[in-house]
């Protein structure tokens, strides 16, 4: 089947001919209207998507070579809503965003059409990136493609559910992501899909909606490795519109995944002892031995280490990610773009334009984020979370002494069913407990499939690179992808 | 640490976001849990460590002071979901604040 395919395979059958992008957009546009039950698009744009097939055939038909050269040519991606897109509604799946037509194009996106991409939609996310279930969307639930052992629904995890559903679902090769403390590398971890957060600053945050602006980056969702390394080389680069996004050259990733020519020969891969967390289901304990067993046997040195403040990860990110968070929601009033609720005065306006415009997560962390940011508690919360940051971030640089690469399970358990940890906040947030200091410390990290649980549901395993060492990620993580050898698709009972 | 109901309508009132006795019960809870699994911090001694502001050590980029951008009032206003209802005022339209 076509949406099947890697953008690896799908670009080389656009070379060869076999298919063109036209006949490529209109196989991922059947399989997305026959996937409703998952509700992982929010918006689909058909139209506009055959008409770029039509172009992109016609400039291949016009010269082959200078199409060969953009690495997406005629290829159909998935965009997560949090990225804004010229013309086509972008919400970040909030109520409070509703209407929102951006007339500017994010950098993200910007690139991958410049390149050649085709966009085929939309695709629902957690409220402002806000969740680890994809269940606090203004739109709905995002289903899983894989369902447990008795058929049940189960969350494709969050925020970028939808993304990495349509990616395990076979709807869209590929699609944009983002990650502020998990949201690239949890539900990629729940789809059996591959997950790439780059380092902080690799890419621009320019159209992106922001969440927690010192955390947030712009990644993928993709079937493999390799198709991880295509889409980085796409999206990676200096822009001069995000003040933080950096100077450093932008190697050929795809090319640097085949320099390790299977062999991991000098390569140290650090074991942290803190991520050996209670309650670890034991699938999944095996599953992270198995994975060292397999880096070793390509010639890698397993060393143990001791990242001792990860434990603090959490409640560090917990005040740093809210209290940013309501900074950057500030701008939602109702006056300029997006909902707005009628009231008496101004603020009675901006108070019940905030009220039903946000839903009950995205108030949490506002009020928490006001909470900890407000008069009398800066110090003990914010400053404080801030300096235990910093030591989060030393405890990596400490190991990096020790080892070139870090391997950690990238979710504490498999995907669970839909509404299973809905009334409790802490214990959703327990699931970003591997991620969350990769976040802080604004490294890169890549979650790849590799196993799977008693129930036949996917489980991955994390690779934590040095910054800005993107390239040497993706070629140790090809060799773990390719160890592991996972191959099983989900059963696509949603076109019953 | 617990929340009491006055707090929560502080903190709402600085966030502008209107909150009914339901949800003031629904959020002293809940910011109750958080502000209890936050409280781990306060194990460490941090008298001696830097606070750290940005994820990555990079230094400020600096561009010349000059206007790159702008001059597209209908564009800005296209999202507006009230404008003044004379065409000609490119101005967003707000509740009256003054009586």
């Amino acid at each position: 089947m076509l949406t099947s395919l890697t953008i690896a395979e799908a670009r080389d059958g656009l070379i060869s001919k076999q298919f063109s992008a036209g006949e490529l957009t209109a196989a991922c546009l059947a399989e997305i209207e026959a996937a409703s039950a998952l509700n992982a698009f929010i918006v689909t744009t058909a139209d506009t998507a055959r008409a770029a097939a039509v172009s992109s055939d016609e400039r291949r038909g016009r010269d082959a070579g200078a199409a060969a050269a953009r690495a997406l040519e005629g290829i159909p991606l998935g965009v997560k809503d949090l990225f804004c897109t010229k013309g086509v509604s972008s919400t970040a799946c909030s109520h409070i965003l509703d209407g929102f037509v951006p007339d500017y194009e994010s950098h993200v996106t910007e690139r991958l059409w410049a390149n050649g991409a085709i966009m085929l939609g939309k695709l629902n996310m957690d409220e402002f990136a806000m969740g680890s279930s994809n269940e606090t969307s203004y739109h709905g639930v995002v289903r899983n493609p894989w369902r447990g052992a008795d058929g049940v629904d189960l969350v494709p995890g969050g925020s970028s559910g939808g993304s990495a559903a349509a990616v395990a679902g076979g709807l869209v090769l590929a699609a944009t992501a983002s990650d502020t403390g998990g949201s690239i590398r949890q539900p990629a971890s729940f789809t059996g899909t591959v997950g790439l957060k780059p380092t902080y600053g690799r890419c621009s945050r320019w159209g992106m909606i922001a969440f927690a602006s010192s955390l947030d980056q712009a990644g993928v969702i993709t079937r493999d490795v390799r198709d991880a390394a295509i889409m980085l080389g796409v999206i990676a680069g200096h822009d001069p519109r995000d003040s933080t996004s950096t100077t450093h050259a932008v190697p050929d990733y795809e090319a640097a995944i085949d320099d390790f020519a299977g062999s991991l020969k000098g390569i140290r891969i650090g074991i942290p002892r803190e991520y050996r967390v209670d309650n670890m289901p034991t699938d999944l304990e095996a599953l992270w031995e198995q994975g060292a067993v397999w880096l070793r046997a390509a010639g890698a040195e397993i060393v143990d280490i001791s990242l001792p403040h990860t434990r603090y990860a959490l409640p560090t990110y917990y005040i740093i990610a809210p209290a940013e968070a309501s900074s950057n929601l500030a701008r939602y009033d109702g006056v300029r773009y997006g909902l707005r609720a009628s009231g008496g005065d101004l603020i009675d306006a901006y108070e019940r334009t905030r009220s039903e415009g946000f839903g009950d997560e995205v108030h949490r962390r506002v009020m928490i984020g006001t909470y900890v940011l407000s008069a009398g508690y800066y110090d003990a919360y914010y400053l404080k979370a801030l300096k235990v940051r910093r030591l989060i971030a030393q405890d990596f640089e400490d190991a990096y002494q020790r080892c070139d690469f870090i391997l950690t399970p990238t979710t504490p358990s498999a995907a669970f069913p839909l509404g299973a940890q809905g009334d409790d906040p802490i214990a959703m947030y327990l699931n970003d407990i591997f991620t969350v200091p990769v976040n802080l410390a604004g490294l890169p990290a890549i979650s790849v499939p590799t196993g799977y649980d008693h129930n036949g549901l996917p489980l991955a395993l994390q690779l934590i690179g040095t910054a800005f060492d993107e390239a040497r990620l993706l070629g140790v993580a090809q060799i773990l992808e390719i160890a592991a050898g996972v191959c099983a698709r989900p059963t696509p009972w949603w076109k019953n | 640490m617990s929340i009491d109901d006055m707090t929560v309508r502080h903190i709402a009132r600085l966030a502008r976001i209107q909150v009914d006795d339901v949800a003031v019960s629904a959020l002293a809870h809940d910011m109750s849990r958080i502000l209890d699994f936050i409280a781990e911090l306060n194990a460490l001694d941090t008298r001696d460590v830097l606070p750290m502001t940005g994820a990555i050590d990079i230094e400020l980029a600096m561009r010349e002071d000059v206007v790159t951008d702008g001059g597209y009032p209908d564009v800005i206003l296209g999202n507006a979901p009230m404008r003044l209802p004379s065409r000609d005022d490119d101005y967003f339209a707000v509740p009256k604040v003054i009586e």
